[in-house]
């Protein structure tokens, strides 16, 4: 009898970790992200994130960075500050290690523990092993990753289409805005398709499904 | 109680100089805000002065050397000169940098000349030539009369003498960095000398000219003498452990080291001071194999020190600075301040958990690895920003708010290479594209290449071209700026600069 109770309790608070767990997994708190990008793509705490855009990016990094929290930027000598700022990303808040090298995964992972998200341009090709290794280091400090490239086993995988740029023509005008697609494509589902404004014309971003006005090259 | 001034002039550019390793006899000036700060004697010869504009300064001496200003810098070289005061005598008044007071060492060296000549010859065994030496009854006499002492030389007012020998000075000797047109309003008075401003009553003085005009003129009574607030010099406070036998990893290194940084840290609190840079050394086989500089936002714990010595030991065994076994491992306080200072704020400073991250990427990487992003003004997107090591105060940055004609409008580039990349523009004949010097060009861009990782291909559109005349008062270049965007839809801000197009940024 007693032997049975105790198997039961064990049982119980197996099925309760299980539970946990699962919750544990489903309950990762979402980043901040820019009004206008939030219909596009939400970044989860703990996963990692491929986009093929520094804009994007850039835009991807505003979003937590104005909420407060502090991000860093790995293997990306050519950083536009000034883009930066004018989405959104609180430069004071901001650590850059432009030329990592060889150490660009020590970099990342020592930046991961103080950094709500990491924007990394990973020099070459990275292996599943690294990718698991981060992914768990990910998790546990609750941040996210960004990464300007492939990245094995990424939740989600961001590209931009169809980019159009406004207010420039045939030797007038100058660019003002650009209008494009941003394709996110999750695991094998097909992928969901947004129309947005990056940058918009007040150099934001915005959703493209009504007319923004662009300024005609006077 | 007599007082002795040391005066090395012009130090602001002695100072930078010596930073570069560069000779005094070159004419050179410091520079803040485009005015001149100061400048050496050689540029004065070519009729460069004190508030001139970097534009006039270099009219009249083209081969100027332009330094900036860097307080910081000032402070630090004359803190040598300090210290070896303090071994001459105790108690230096550290007045700015380049000017420090001392009580007149008198008969110990056989009269005040005689100290003035050991003094000036200890100043002048650091390296730094032009030194000038005054004695007088207080402060503002002597600062006056090591001003008008001939290099390397001593001027001594006799006891007493200081109100006859300030009568003959011209009331410029007044003029502070402060602006507050003291000067200028004695002149257009009429008083040209300070003889003149002795004989106007002591309460008016005050009252008309501020306090410190009515402190010279309580001087030139014989009064005003202040003591001189001297320092404490700088206790012993380095941390230092040899190992005997050598150690060979870094942990047993950290291992037995920990004592002694908890004695560094310890003796530093027992001044109530906290060390905010630190320099450790670390000698293997006997001599010096790697030495770094670590800053701190907050202060060094004795964790911290032996932190930023794992990191560097680490550091050092992969880069293969340290071959041999390590035998000795130093602590020296850079910077010390008191612990007050230092006292926590009410709502916190900068993370203290994001430091000690950013910490350990500088101990992977170096001190310069990891940078913050800042804005400046300028007309290249590459201009427009800086990056300044963490930690660091940012300096010479471009004011932003000026105009910057020539600059791109918004929105900007999403990249700026820091080296423009070599590109190509070919007309709809295949020629290459030039920009003639009125701006006209030779075709219309048809097709073109940002780099040589990019493909060629058809230009979609194009804006430009907008020229910009960087720096023409010194033969800088001309270049045109140009938008293009690719049938892809990228976006990229290529420049001709009279023979060649670059990729300057991208607007990926």
């Amino acid at each position: 009898m007693a032997t049975a109770l105790l198997t039961r309790t064990a049982e119980i608070d197996r099925l309760r970790e299980r539970m946990r767990r699962l919750e544990d997994c489903q309950a990762r708190p979402e980043l901040a992200a820019l009004p206008g990008l939030a219909r596009a793509v939400r970044l989860r705490a703990g996963g990692s994130y491929e986009v093929d855009g520094a804009c994007l990016a850039l835009a991807l990094l505003a979003g937590p960075s104005r909420a407060g929290a502090w991000c860093a930027v790995v293997g990306m000598p050519d950083f536009g500050v000034e883009a930066a700022a004018e989405l959104g990303v609180v430069l004071e808040r901001t650590i850059l290690v432009p030329e990592p090298g060889e150490s660009w995964l020590e970099a990342t992972a020592a930046l991961v523990d103080v950094a709500a998200l990491v924007l990394v341009r990973p020099p070459g090709r990275v292996s599943e092993s690294t990718a698991g290794r981060l992914a768990a280091r990910l998790r546990k400090r609750g941040a996210a990753l960004v990464s300007l490239g492939p990245w094995p086993r990424a939740e989600a995988s961001v590209r931009l289409a169809e980019p159009r740029w406004e207010g420039i023509g045939r030797g007038e005008g100058q660019l003002r805005a650009r209008r494009l697609t941003v394709e996110v494509r999750r695991g094998a589902a097909p992928p969901r398709r947004t129309d947005l404004w990056l940058p918009s014309p007040d150099s934001d971003v915005a959703p493209a499904g009504r007319p923004v006005a662009v300024r005609e090259v006077g | 109680m007599r007082t002795l001034v040391v005066w090395c002039p012009d130090w602001p550019v002695v100072a930078a100089l010596a930073e570069r390793d560069l000779p005094g006899h070159l004419p050179a000036a410091v520079f803040a805000a485009n005015l001149v700060q100061a400048c050496n004697g050689a540029a004065r010869e070519f009729g460069v002065r004190r508030g001139m504009r970097r534009r006039d300064a270099q009219a009249r001496c083209a081969e100027l050397l332009v330094l900036d200003q860097v307080p910081e810098r000032e402070a630090r070289a004359f803190e040598r000169v300090l210290a070896a005061l303090e071994e001459l005598r105790p108690g230096v008044a550290p007045l700015r940098p380049g000017l420090a007071a001392l009580r007149s060492p008198g008969r110990f060296y056989g009269g005040e000349p005689e100290a003035g000549a050991v003094i000036a010859e200890c100043v002048v065994g650091l390296g730094i030539r032009d030194v000038r030496i005054g004695v007088a009854d207080e402060l503002f006499t002597a600062e006056q009369a090591a001003r008008l002492a001939p290099l390397q030389e001593t001027c001594v007012v006799p006891p007493g003498e200081s109100g006859m020998f300030l009568r003959t000075l011209p009331v410029e000797v007044l003029d502070e960095a402060d602006g507050s047109g003291t000067v200028s309003l004695l002149r257009r008075l009429g008083l040209t000398t300070l003889g003149d401003l002795a004989q106007l009553p002591t309460g008016s003085v005050g009252a008309r000219f501020g306090s410190r005009a009515a402190w010279v003129h309580r001087v030139l009574h014989g009064g005003g003498a202040r003591p001189l607030s001297t320092r404490t010099p700088p206790p012993e406070l380095v941390g230092q452990v040899d190992f005997e036998p050598p150690l060979e990893s870094a942990e047993a290194v950290c291992f037995s080291a920990r004592r002694t940084a908890e004695r560094f840290v310890a003796g530093l609190a027992e001044r109530q001071l906290v060390c905010t840079e630190l320099l450790v050394g670390v000698e293997a086989d006997g001599a010096l194999a790697s030495e770094r500089r670590w800053l701190h936002p907050r202060w060094f714990t004795a964790a911290d020190v032996i932190d930023r010595l794992h990191w560097q030991l680490v550091g050092s065994l992969r880069v293969g600075d340290i071959r041999a076994a390590v035998t000795r491992v130093r602590f020296t306080p850079e910077t010390v301040v008191p612990e007050a200072d230092h006292a926590d704020g009410l709502w916190g400073g900068t993370d203290a958990r994001v430091e000690r991250g950013i910490a350990r990427v500088q101990g992977m990487l170096g001190h310069e690895a990891v940078v913050a992003p800042v804005l400046q003004g300028g007309r290249s997107p590459a201009d427009r920003q800086a990056m300044v090591p963490w930690g660091e105060r940012p300096a010479g940055l471009r004011p932003r708010e000026l105009p910057w004609p020539g600059s791109i409008p918004p929105p900007a580039p999403a990249r700026v290479f820091p080296a423009p990349w070599a590109a190509g523009v070919l007309d709809a004949a295949g020629r290459p594209v030039a920009v003639l010097d009125r701006g006209s060009m030779t075709g219309e861009p048809a097709r073109f290449r940002p780099g040589a990782a990019e493909g060629w291909q058809p230009v979609a559109a194009w804006a430009g071209p907008w020229p910009v005349d960087e720096r023409w008062w010194e033969g800088g270049r001309r270049l045109v700026r140009f938008q293009m965007v690719g049938v892809d839809g990228r976006a990229w801000l290529v420049t001709f600069d009279g023979s060649a197009w670059v990729t300057e940024a991208a607007y990926d």
